[in-house]
């Protein structure tokens, strides 16, 4: 964690002077960002150059769910399932992903090429069913499309 | 056509979002006459204009920034809100998208009206591209020497921070989004006092929906009285609705107050899926009443026809919904997001999410019994106004909206063990 103290600082010239505690959820981003996940040293490196309570770091971290302890697959296929891509046909998306993968939501393929999650609402209702694949949206999904970004995706 | 527009009033493009393109449409001209007026003015300005929040509760906005007294040499905050969760709704990603500069402009205005040094941007944690465009246009406007020092000729500065979110509906709740800019987890706060009063790290703080900040540039250019005569009396000027489910032409419309709500459907949105016919809609994001075909053929689409029809336009969150789609399905979706959701603070919310959650998963599965329903509408009662933050009461809005009129579809599951129509949510050719 020690080498992106320097991003840290960064992201601290922005806020106002005593906005230490603000930094605990745009520290753990930016961690993710790097390591693919938050582990415990990561913990350990927050809290000693934040000053805050541990627990509040804890708290955080266990709360909202973009933030993992456990890396996944190299991939992460995220199918919203809330109701207005439900309505055009993300539960197909969701069966077909399954299948082809071979895995159910919220597990990762063998080789680790994959992990599959449905989450709720991404605000993309207009150009419903809508998949991120890693943090970018894909639009408008149908299971040929599905099957084309698997093929390109899937590393040799 | 939807009428008039105020903000979606430009022909997008690749390029459109710049603060270069931005200006020449006449962009940051408002800014300048803003700083020559007196910032109470600006706040009567904008109280006069009659602007009502959009973000779902349609609260006066002048009202709002009025509880908040500028003191000069106290600190005070304003946080625009872009952490759009309300199923249903992504209009606000249009204006980050599109018109970034269009909200940057606002909130320096909105900043020297109300005496804020230090605003914030939260933006929920998936909006991936609206992030790097409002990020890009904050950029583009420091650069520019809009915002971090002084607006030459005159001592007013603002710096914009973007917040991201982490995947949580309760932050779009405005003292859950502060809680979360603290630092900790989202967890809503009771009023008394108003966040106008106590709010970030204890200072008043202004939290305003993306779609309210983005008209005060339009107030301010054209005048109260100008922007009255878009709209109706009671709901001024005109509401971003975007419109998903079993539609033709799902999308971003800007539509004006008092437009007729079913040749919007018909015509602007092309009318239904693979000409399907309506069964219902949800008029704005799923803690709205649905209302049948019948119900909204008389309406237009402004606050005093919809509200008294028992429902409201909430945050824009239009969905429509074909004939022979199954409402206990539907219902199913809503309650496993809402028990998803819960933050797990206040006992009601969190218990009676799970159980309405569990209840509605056993009248899918067969297992249901004739009291279920009788169970449904008790834990909607039970919630109601008993919780910290209004998301307790919409589950049980949207619950009692659908059960009221779909009753049969649920008696249906529960009597004979499956889908009076054929369990399905899609609108098939």
């Amino acid at each position: 964690m020690k080498h992106l103290i320097p991003d840290f600082e960064k992201m601290k010239e922005r806020f106002p002077a005593g906005f230490e505690s603000s930094l605990v959820l745009p520290c753990l981003h930016r961690i993710q960002a790097d390591r693919g996940f938050v582990a415990d040293e990561d913990i350990d490196g927050l809290v000693a150059y934040l000053g805050v309570p541990r627990v509040q770091v804890e708290e955080v971290l266990s709360y909202y769910t973009m933030l993992r302890r456990e890396g996944i697959g190299r991939t992460h296929l995220q199918v919203c399932r809330n109701i207005a891509c439900s309505m055009r046909g993300a539960e197909g998306v969701i069966e077909h992903a399954c299948k082809r993968l071979g895995v159910k939501p919220g597990e990762t393929t063998a080789d680790g090429q994959f992990t599959l999650s449905t989450v709720e609402c991404l605000g993309s209702c207009g150009t419903a069913p809508v998949m991120m694949v890693n943090d970018a949206y894909h639009e408008n999904m149908t299971l040929a499309e599905l099957d084309r970004l698997i093929e390109e995706l899937r590393q040799p | 056509m939807t009428g008039r527009k105020l903000i979606m009033n430009f022909e997008v493009t690749p390029t459109s979002h710049t603060l270069a393109e931005y200006k020449a449409r006449g962009g940051y001209a408002t800014l300048g006459k803003a700083l020559k007026m007196a910032p109470a003015d600006i706040t009567k300005e904008v109280t006069a204009s009659g602007l009502l929040g959009h973000g779902g509760a349609a609260f006066p906005v002048g009202r709002k920034w009025g509880v908040m007294k500028p003191n000069p040499g106290e600190i005070h905050y304003l946080c625009a809100n872009a952490d759009e969760g309300e199923p249903g709704t992504f209009k606000d990603r249009w204006i980050l998208e599109n018109a970034p500069h269009l909200l940057v402009e606002s909130m320096l205005i909105t900043s020297y009206a109300l005496g804020v040094r230090h605003a914030f941007v939260y933006i929920r944690g998936e909006f991936d591209l609206p992030y790097r465009r409002i990020q890009g246009a904050i950029d583009e406007a420091y650069a520019a020497g809009l915002l971090g020092k002084p607006v030459p000729g005159t001592d007013f500065a603002l710096d914009i921070v973007v917040y991201r979110g982490a995947g949580s509906y309760v932050c779009g709740e405005a003292s859950g989004l502060i809680t979360s800019i603290e630092g900790r987890k989202p967890y809503p706060r009771n009023r008394p006092p108003r966040l106008t009063v106590r709010g970030l790290f204890q200072k008043p703080t202004v939290i305003n929906n993306v779609e309210s900040l983005a008209n005060i540039t339009g107030i301010i250019r054209m005048g109260a009285e100008e922007f009255r005569k878009v709209g109706t009396a009671k709901s001024p000027g005109t509401q971003l609705v975007s419109i998903s489910g079993h539609i033709a032409k799902p999308g971003v419309y800007e539509v004006e107050y008092g437009y007729p709500w079913v040749k919007f459907l018909d015509e602007d949105c092309g009318g239904m899926l693979h000409g399907a016919k309506l069964k219902c809609v949800v008029p704005g994001g799923i803690s709205t009443k649905v209302l049948t075909r019948a119900e909204i053929e008389p309406l237009t689409l402004c606050h005093e026809s919809v509200n008294p029809a028992g429902s409201g336009l909430g945050s824009g969150g239009m969905i429509a919904i074909a004939e022979g789609t199954c409402m206990v399905r539907f219902l199913q979706v809503l309650l496993r997001f809402y028990h998803h959701e819960s933050c797990g603070q206040c006992t009601p919310c969190r218990e009676g999410m799970g159980w309405m959650h569990k209840i509605i998963d056993r009248i899918v599965a067969g297992k249901g019994v004739p009291e279920d329903i009788e169970r449904l509408y008790a834990i909607s009662e039970a919630n109601d106004g008993t919780t910290i933050c209004g998301m307790g009461d919409a589950a049980g809005y949207a619950t009692v909206g659908i059960l009221n009129k779909y009753r049969d579809e649920f008696e249906y599951w529960i009597a004979n063990g499956r889908s009076k129509l054929d369990g399905r949510l899609e609108c098939r050719a």
